[in-house]
């Protein structure tokens, strides 16, 4: 761990949460979002420190530690690692676009939409930078605020059913979490994230723990059963909190587990892990099938959602390197191109005030711009080869066929639906007849502005994925290391064997049947 | 036995308070006009009252031949009661439903009611505890009803006089049986008995029985039949006194019983049920209610039961989490009452439809609002939620873990009313014509104040904490 002098990510998360502090004082609405992007960009320059980040070293970089509440044990800790550096970016680059998005849709109520925004960039770093569990808690709780407000107040026509059902679920989830909390606080002492990752705790303690910390991240992923609050977060939701619940808040439940779940009760994620394949199967197919259906733009990007998100837990929870790999990638993807696709949306609401895809067709020969942009990230949504996504995919696919063809071939049909719905959106979009896009301008100049740069990273991802791999290889391998050795020292050895695997494929025969 | 006088700091400095409102009930009243001066020299002379219990923190000692105990816990809570009498002072300064000539009364009961729960936070004795207790209650039952010639104000007293006197009944019938049973009335006697049902049953069935009087001004699960009702019936700046600062009385009282008697398996699995039936009913009973204040009061309800959850740790560490705990409950409800009070039209009871569109009328009593709801939900990064990681953390594996699952679940069932009083703030637009009460522009100040307390409580809980930590090693060590 290196230790820095001036503490970066305290600036970085708390940064935005200041800038709060002035938006009252500023009365001119054009003013207000002129500063909030300005924000943003500096936001960005401040982040350029994170350029000092080793990416040979496994460990936690940029540290800071300081006594909170001694009593009970609570420290500010904040500290990145590979995982938590490629969200912070992701989050950071969001902010400017996020306000560059809303410039007109967002039409009443300026200051404190964007108040929203900036208190969502700061609790969002600071989930992914905590190393206390509590402190971890509250910005993962601190979130649910100001997202609540944005559905709220800035949303569709059901956005009070939606704002509160996305509250009450992903309360109701993390309740529990904090009950796990408090019970690792008791059983290992501490709530610092590496100290409880350096014990080993009894199967059973493991069992609940994991229980109650995997209810909280399937809820926020959102896995299969648990998925019922995002279409109609998504729907409802302003563009920019669609793209922030797109690209942000999914990916904690997916950070969570690689965070929590599998280094503190790595015996337990074992166990578990045939039920946790088979939601995340179970999750690819059905929001592949559910996403062919829909006739909201909208909603069928937010299936998509399940199903993208899907491949993470599956890259997760198959425990190779290759599998990792993918999932983050899919992660750092799916916010790229999830966002731009909802942007997108955004851009086009502002000209149909529809999201029908019947009320958007034959875009292709009057907007043009537009058209090469959402067939860009269509393209990419699929996974088409030269994309960003098509790393994530198929990594997260070599992990699976390593681990078990049978599960391998049962995913292939859900990439397969991918293309078959993202295709038929863009046909639809791109050719269809009737069209009513005759008198519609195309992309102007701030909507070329913050589609360029995610254009860019799906490109630079796509082709040249090596950085950003090497970046996060150390932190996943020690992951995995720990993982690896972890469960032949428990009381309960269920050791990824050669056998354990086959009976987690029987298992997940078992289920699936 | 030394006499010692400067122990008594805060109390001789209510009872100056008290002499103050006295003389003044005395005197002609001052013109109706409210231009005189009348009762807002009371919450500055609160405020000083405030300062004098911070300088007595450290003090500690015995007074009057060992009934008075002068220690940690009783300052902590003398200077919550200082606290408590100064901000609802402060919000009744106004009171509509009162006249300008009867206010200097109506204050000199809720003093008088402070200084019975400064007198219950020093009570080492069974029968001072009885009598402080009586002290504080006897002004709230005059003061209740106090609502011009409205029939549910009347309701709401009588209802409160009758339960209190049954509660106390009850108390007293439990006392008799420890006394019966342990020959003495001491605590610091009492505490080296045994106190299980094997060894001494009677005296169980007596500290049972004489803690349902406690459990009735905490408004626990069964005896909380009163609290909705009261809130409801009486006038909002009454409610806001009478739903906090007697709160605080009864917890100091439960955690030095909890510290002294040492209660056994009995006792303890007794307050573990009532707890989670009083957080589970409390909040389910919420759900369904449309007045604030109703709302309020089933939210107390439950709140009682996480206070409970400290008591049932009966640790130094859930002690400190439940007077903590009581202490933010305090501010909490105090916060709420604020905008309450500041936003009903002549002290009429308010609806959740009266605040729709608050946002555009009162922004900053909004944003005030939102922030004691969501500290009553216990979401961070307020004070509600670090006080109940205290409290859940203290109670973690002490053999009730289910009653920790409970009340985190109770979290999820809370929720939706709370959320639903920020929803009517800021989602639903007001309605055209309809009239409302324009706040005051120090309402908003002093309430920004509350909220901002509760804000910085829940990100540095240690500047406050460590008074009650310390409190609770002296007595439980």
């Amino acid at each position: 761990m290196t230790q820095t002098t001036a503490p970066i990510l305290s600036i970085l998360t708390f940064f935005p949460l200041a800038a709060c502090f002035v938006l009252p004082f500023i009365k001119n609405e054009k003013t207000i979002r002129f500063f909030t992007f300005t924000v943003g960009i500096v936001e960005i320059l401040l982040a350029l420190p994170l350029f000092r980040f080793d990416i040979t070293q496994p460990g936690y970089q940029f540290v800071e530690k300081y006594n909170w509440v001694p009593q009970w044990g609570l420290t500010y800790y904040l500290g990145m690692d590979g995982i938590s550096l490629l969200m912070v970016l992701l989050t950071i680059l969001l902010l400017p676009l996020c306000v560059m998005c809303s410039w007109n849709y967002i039409s009443k109520r300026i200051k404190e939409f964007h108040f929203s925004l900036l208190m969502m960039t700061s609790a969002c770093i600071g989930v992914f930078v905590a190393l206390d569990l509590v402190l971890f808690y509250i910005f993962w709780e601190a979130m649910l605020v100001p997202m609540f407000l944005l559905i709220a107040v800035w949303g569709g026509p059901e956005r009070r059913y939606a704002s509160v059902k996305f509250f009450l679920y992903t309360l109701a989830g993390s309740t529990m979490l904090l009950v796990a909390f408090i019970a690792l606080y008791k059983a290992g002492g501490t709530f610092s994230i590496p100290d409880l990752t350096a014990q080993t705790f009894p199967f059973r303690f493991q069992f609940w723990v994991f229980l109650a910390m995997a209810l909280a991240f399937a809820i926020k992923v959102p896995m299969f059963p648990f998925h019922t609050w995002l279409p109609a977060a998504h729907v409802e939701a302003p563009t920019a909190g669609s793209v922030l619940l797109a690209s942000i808040l999914l990916k904690m439940g997916a950070y969570g587990f690689l965070r929590f779940c599998l280094p503190i009760t790595p015996d337990a994620s074992v166990y578990f892990a045939p039920m946790m394949i088979a939601i995340s199967v179970a999750s690819i197919l059905y929001g592949g099938f559910v996403a062919l259906g829909q006739k909201d733009m909208k909603k069928l990007i937010a299936y998509s959602s399940v199903a993208h998100m899907g491949f993470v837990t599956l890259g997760i929870f198959i425990f190779t390197i290759r599998g990792f790999e993918g999932a983050l990638m899919v992660m750092l993807n799916h916010g790229i191109t999830t966002g731009a696709l909802f942007m997108l949306v955004g851009a086009i609401y502002e000209r149909s005030h529809s999201r029908e895809i019947v009320k958007n067709m034959g875009l292709g020969k009057y907007l043009p711009g537009y058209m090469f942009f959402f067939g860009l990230f269509a393209l990419s949504s699929l996974g088409f080869p030269g994309t960003n996504s098509f790393v994530g995919e198929m990594l997260v696919l070599i992990g699976v066929f390593k681990a078990s063809p049978w599960i391998g071939a049962i995913v292939i049909p859900g990439v397969m639906m991918g293309a078959a719905y993202m295709l038929r959106l863009g046909q639809k979009l791109a050719w269809g007849e009737p069209t009513q896009a005759k008198s519609w301008n195309d992309l102007s100049l701030r909507e070329w502005g913050y589609l360029v740069p995610l254009a860019i990273l799906v490109f630079y991802i796509g082709l040249a994925p090596g950085l950003t791999l090497k970046a996060i290889d150390p932190s996943l391998n020690r992951v995995l290391d720990r993982f690896a050795v972890k469960p032949k020292q428990a009381v309960v050895a269920v050791a990824p064997t050669a056998d354990t695997q086959k009976s987690k494929v029987a298992g997940l025969f078992s289920l699936s049947r | 036995m030394k006499f010692d006088i400067s122990l008594l700091l805060p109390e001789l400095f209510q009872i100056l308070i008290i002499l103050g409102l006295f003389v003044q009930t005395l005197m002609k009243p001052e013109a109706e006009d409210g231009k005189g001066f009348g009762v807002r020299w009371v919450p500055w002379a609160a405020a000083a009252g405030i300062a004098v219990s911070v300088y007595s923190l450290k003090l500690s000692g015995s007074l009057f031949w060992d009934t008075y105990q002068v220690d940690g816990l009783s300052q902590f809570f003398k200077m919550a009661v200082a606290l408590g009498f100064a901000i609802a002072s402060l919000n009744a300064v106004n009171t509509p439903t009162v006249k300008e000539a009867q206010r200097a009364d109506y204050f000199l009961f809720f003093a008088l009611s402070s200084f019975g729960l400064m007198l219950l936070a020093s009570s080492a004795e069974l029968i001072t505890i009885y009598i402080s207790l009586e002290i504080a209650s006897y002004s709230l039952y005059a003061i209740i009803p106090l609502r011009g010639n409205d029939p549910q104000a009347a309701e709401a007293g009588i209802k409160y006089i009758l339960f209190g006197a049954a509660a106390t009944a009850v108390a007293l019938f439990g006392l008799s049986y420890i006394l019966a049973s342990q020959n003495t009335t001491y605590l610091h006697v009492l505490a080296t008995k045994p106190w299980s049902w094997s060894a001494a049953p009677m005296a169980v069935v007596g500290i049972t029985l004489f803690m349902v009087g406690f459990f009735f001004k905490l408004a626990l699960f069964p005896f909380h039949f009163w609290c909705p009702d009261v809130y409801d019936g009486t006038s909002n700046e009454t409610a806001a006194f009478a739903a906090t600062l007697p709160k605080l009385g009864a917890v100091v009282v439960l955690i030095r019983l909890v510290a002294l008697l040492k209660p056994e398996i009995e006792i303890i699995t007794v307050m573990a049920i009532l707890s989670a039936a009083s957080m589970t009913f409390g909040n389910l009973a919420a759900l369904v209610q449309k007045d604030v204040k109703r709302i309020l009061g089933y939210s107390s309800v439950a709140h009682a039961g996480y206070v409970l959850v400290g008591l049932v740790a009966a640790s130094a560490a859930g002690l400190s989490a439940a007077g903590f705990y009581s202490l933010i409950y305090l501010l909490m409800n105090l916060t709420c009452f604020w905008v309450i009070c500041s936003l009903s039209r002549d002290g009429k009871n308010l609806m959740l439809d009266d605040l729709n569109g608050l946002y555009q009328r009162a922004p900053y009593l909004a944003f005030i609002l939102a922030v004691g709801a969501f500290a009553l939900v216990g979401l961070p990064p307020t004070a509600g939620f670090i006080g109940k990681l205290f409290l859940l953390t203290a109670a973690w594996n002490r053999g009730y873990n289910w009653l920790i699952i409970i009340a985190a679940l109770n979290t999820a069932i809370s929720i939706y009313y709370y959320l639903n009083i920020v929803r009517h703030a800021y989602t639903h637009e007001s309605e055209e014509g309809v009239q409302f009460q324009e706040p005051r522009c120090c309402s908003s100040v002093w309430g920004g104040v509350l909220a901002a307390s509760l804000l910085i409580l829940g990100v540095l809980p240690e500047s406050v904490f460590h008074w009650m930590e310390a409190a609770a090693r002296q007595i439980m060590p």
